[in-house]
């Protein structure tokens, strides 16, 4: 079998603790009688991530912080129990990337991460980082951490990681390293260790076992009962098009016109639903249509207005800041849109009758659209407007509701009667 | 015939799922939401993500497993994602980020388009390299550019940014889905050769073959920081700085498969309207509405923003000037082709807020004559 180290000389510093980690996680996994070939070593920006050129296994060196998103992106991408996914991670890497274990951890993702927890960051020179013990002196500040460290584990186990695990980085790391890696599942395994290029030089006389002891972080191992992650594959449809209802095109002679529309109303009160039925009746009366919609981020309450472009040619720009119409059924819809009204030098404004009648250069039809009831009020608007002008038959809007679904939702006799047909 | 209301975000993910994207990582933001709903209908595996960075983590780690993810953001969370999508760069992995341009700065207007992120992605690639940047002016474009930034993006080995703005994704338009070709899934090829596999090592074309993870045969080596052609870590030997001088031509010398425009040339004309994405619409009609009153013009409509295609220049200087519409208020498109002090051939139609309009093009191009 391939050794999983190619070489007996790591590149660290004399003494450093990610040596200990490197060499227990190969005799780990040769123990366990995995092939390099099975196993994806993602390793992170620090001192720790240099150690890829030194691997037999597969290597992704990615970004500081990011290792363990990556490599959970590698274990839903393997779906294969058969392979080993290890990030390697620092304690800097490790809160820069907080986020990314909590969520392999929520998920429990099959994956093993190694946090080199040498208490400060080594690579840019020895900085404190948010696992530095309280008083554990680094390059600042020089007189010893003033903070408290999170306690990564705890933090973890409480969100329900299967298995959580720090240890002292001394002697054999291996066994310890080979319970982490037999783990289904998502497993973390925190090993607190010296940095001799900054962490001993600037804490002369300190030990490590002393530093764990006071740290009120003590070495242990944790566990929760949980299923590793599998993929819910729910209602997935094969095409999205195939799952769109079809419009009948009548054969009746298509009118030359086009048309901005512009329904302005309340959010909850049908204004998206009525522009879309009117669409549907203007495509089934063979012209082209584009509609958006137009409401603020708090889609139930305020202002809800859909702004319509009815072609006999292709609706192209979809233009409608200069309306040809606008439709108004409620106070908010007339604040939305006053503006525009205001600036109207012809069209036809279609307005409430509850409402006060602002001032325009466009033909203004006053009705009671309300008396529709609020939630038809939209709809019997646009219908109103259709009768009035004759654009598109009325009767269109009726076949769009049977035909798009919506005979069950909209009051089809009410608006019938209302409207006289 | 078979009419339906449909919007971009429903005929893009169609296309890209069809063209052999598997997975879809989401994190919602407004106008790309409607493209997160329906990828969770339709793509083998969609998974919400907690935030940018993890969705191009992610996608990092599925598409180093031969899988080709994709996503959909705007502005804010693109911003997230720009150090993982350097790292996707580097690493040479396909993915799709459909970025839908909306009004900034910052969290601007999360419902109002725009297409004011041109300058920001060409400049998105420390080092400035490029990757291919499609934007797609209509629903068949959507379709057709939707799947060819999955082929493309396998075949290059690299992040494809599929740019677009609200208005593409999210108006419902009529239209006529027997006008959309049959797409077929991306065959890939993965590295088959008998000697060790080394990850950066180009073919002829300049594009290493792919080998995911996943292989048994051969050791995979992923690098995003500066690598030798084996993916080992280097500080700037001679052949880490052949790769990523590599790295810088690819995208560019590979242009000519992926240049994608529309040309509308007129015999006699003096200006060409110059245009993309949502705001070509418009000037589509400003060009018909000129002629209409018989004065000469012409239409470029750019479908692959960068790199640049050379051809663009070629059109171009055949005019005595070009007017460039896009909806954003400094030129971004309009600097980048012709530099910051634009000559005086030059004239932009910009806004913002709302849609550049068609007569705003016309003014542009009839009042200096
Ligand atoms: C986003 C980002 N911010 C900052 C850095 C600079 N940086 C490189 S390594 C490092 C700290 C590494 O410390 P740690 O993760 O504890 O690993 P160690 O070097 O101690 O092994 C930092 C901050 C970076 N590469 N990327
Ligand atoms: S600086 Fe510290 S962490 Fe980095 S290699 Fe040296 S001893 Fe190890």
């Amino acid at each position: 079998m391939k050794p999983i180290l190619n070489s007996p000389d790591l590149p660290y510093c004399r003494g450093c603790g990610h040596s200990l980690i490197a060499k227990g996680t190969a005799k780990a996994l040769e123990a366990l009688g995995i092939q390099p070939a099975d196993v994806i070593i993602v390793t992170d920006i620090g001192c720790h991530g240099i150690i890829d050129r030194c691997l037999n296994t597969h290597t992704v060196h990615g970004l500081h912080g990011r290792s363990v998103a990556l490599g959970a992106g590698i274990a839903m991408g393997l779906d294969n129990p058969d392979k080993e996914v290890i990030v390697f991670i620092g304690d800097g890497g490790s809160t820069i990337g907080l986020q990314h274990i909590l969520e392999a951890a929520r998920l429990n993702l099959d994956m093993t991460v190694v946090v080199h927890n040498n208490m400060l960051y080594g690579m840019t020179g020895g900085q404190s980082s948010g696992l530095t013990p309280r008083d554990f002196k680094t390059v600042f500040p020089e007189s010893g951490n003033p903070y408290e460290s999170y306690d990564l584990c705890a933090l973890l186990v409480s969100q329900g990681a299967a298995r959580v695990s720090r240890i002292a980085g001394t002697g054999d790391l291996s066994s310890h390293l080979q319970e982490a890696l037999s783990v289904r599942g998502f497993s973390l395994i925190e090993v607190v260790e010296v940095c001799p290029g900054y962490g001993v030089k600037f804490n002369p006389g300190r030990n490590l076992r002393e530093i764990i002891a006071t740290s009120g972080k003590p070495a242990g191992k944790w566990e929760n009962q949980r299923e590793s992650f599998v993929y819910p594959r729910g209602t997935k449809t094969e095409d999205l098009l195939g799952d769109l209802r079809f419009i009948d095109q009548t054969n009746d002679p298509v009118a030359p016109f086009s048309l901005a529309l512009v329904l302005s109303g309340s959010a909850g009160e049908g204004v998206q639903v009525a522009a879309r039925l009117l669409a549907c009746a203007a495509v089934g009366a063979g012209y082209h249509v584009a509609l958006k919609g137009n409401y603020p981020v708090t889609v139930g309450v305020g202002f809800s207005s859909a702004e319509l472009v009815i072609s006999d040619r292709p609706a192209g720009s979809h233009d409608t800041e200069i309306p040809g119409v606008v439709v108004v059924t409620s106070g908010d819809g007339l604040s939305h849109i006053r503006k525009r009204i205001a600036g109207m030098k012809k069209g036809m404004l279609f307005i409430d009758s509850s409402l006060p009648v602002p001032e325009t250069g466009s033909d203004i039809y006053s009705h009671d659209f309300r008396s529709a009831g609020a939630r038809s009020a939209s709809l019997y608007a646009l219908l109103v407007f259709l009768k009035t002008t004759g654009y598109i038959p009325v009767e269109a809007v009726f076949r769009a509701i049977r035909d798009q679904g919506y005979d069950k939702k909209v009051q089809t006799g009410r608006l019938r009667s209302l409207i006289g047909c | 015939m078979k009419k339906v209301l449909i919007d971009g975000s429903c005929i893009v993910t169609e296309a890209m799922a069809r063209a052999g994207a598997d997975a879809f990582i989401g994190y919602p933001i407004t106008p790309a939401n409607l493209l997160y709903q329906y990828a969770g209908r339709r793509f083998p595996l969609m998974i919400p993500a907690p935030d940018e960075i993890t969705v191009v983590q992610w996608m990092s780690g599925l598409s180093a497993c031969g899988r080709i993810p994709a996503t959909a953001t705007s502005f804010p969370g693109f911003a997230l994602m720009l150090e993982s999508i350097n790292m996707a760069f580097m690493m040479e992995l396909p993915m799709i980020i459909i970025l839908v341009q909306r009004l900034g700065p910052a969290t601007g207007t999360a419902t109002c388009g725009a297409q004011g992120d041109i300058t920001l992605l060409r400049g998105m690639i420390s080092g400035g390299h490029q990757l291919p940047v499609l934007c797609p002016s209509g629903f068949t474009d959507c379709w057709k550019l939707g799947a060819l930034s999955v082929s493309i993006s396998a075949g290059l080995r690299s992040p494809v940014i599929f740019l677009t703005s609200k208005e593409m994704m999210m108006t419902v338009r009529s239209f006529d889905t027997d006008k959309l070709g049959i797409l077929k899934p991306v065959k890939r090829v993965f590295y088959q050769g008998d000697d060790p596999y080394k990850s950066y090592q180009p073919a002829e074309n300049g594009i290493p073959p792919f080998l995911p993870v996943t292989s048994s045969r051969w050791q995979v080596r992923l690098n995003a920081s500066t690598h030798d052609n084996e993916g080992i870590l280097q500080h700037s030997t001679p052949g880490a700085l052949d790769n990523t001088r590599r790295l810088d031509q690819k995208a560019v010398s590979r242009l000519p498969e992926y240049t994608f425009f529309d040309l509308d040339e007129q015999d006699g004309a003096c200006t060409i309207i110059m245009s993309y994405g949502i705001t070509s619409a418009a000037a589509g009609e400003a060009v018909a509405a000129i002629r209409k009153r018989g004065i000469r013009v012409s239409l470029l409509v750019a479908k692959t923003l960068f790199p640049v295609p050379d051809k663009y220049y070629e059109i171009l200087d055949r005019y005595e000037r070009v007017v460039i519409a896009e909806e954003n208020i400094n030129a971004q498109y309009a600097r980048i082709l012709f530099g910051a002090r634009l000559p005086e051939r030059v004239i932009v139609a910009g806004s913002i807020g709302k849609m550049v309009r068609r007569d705003e093009i016309i003014k542009k191009v009839i009042s200096p004559l």
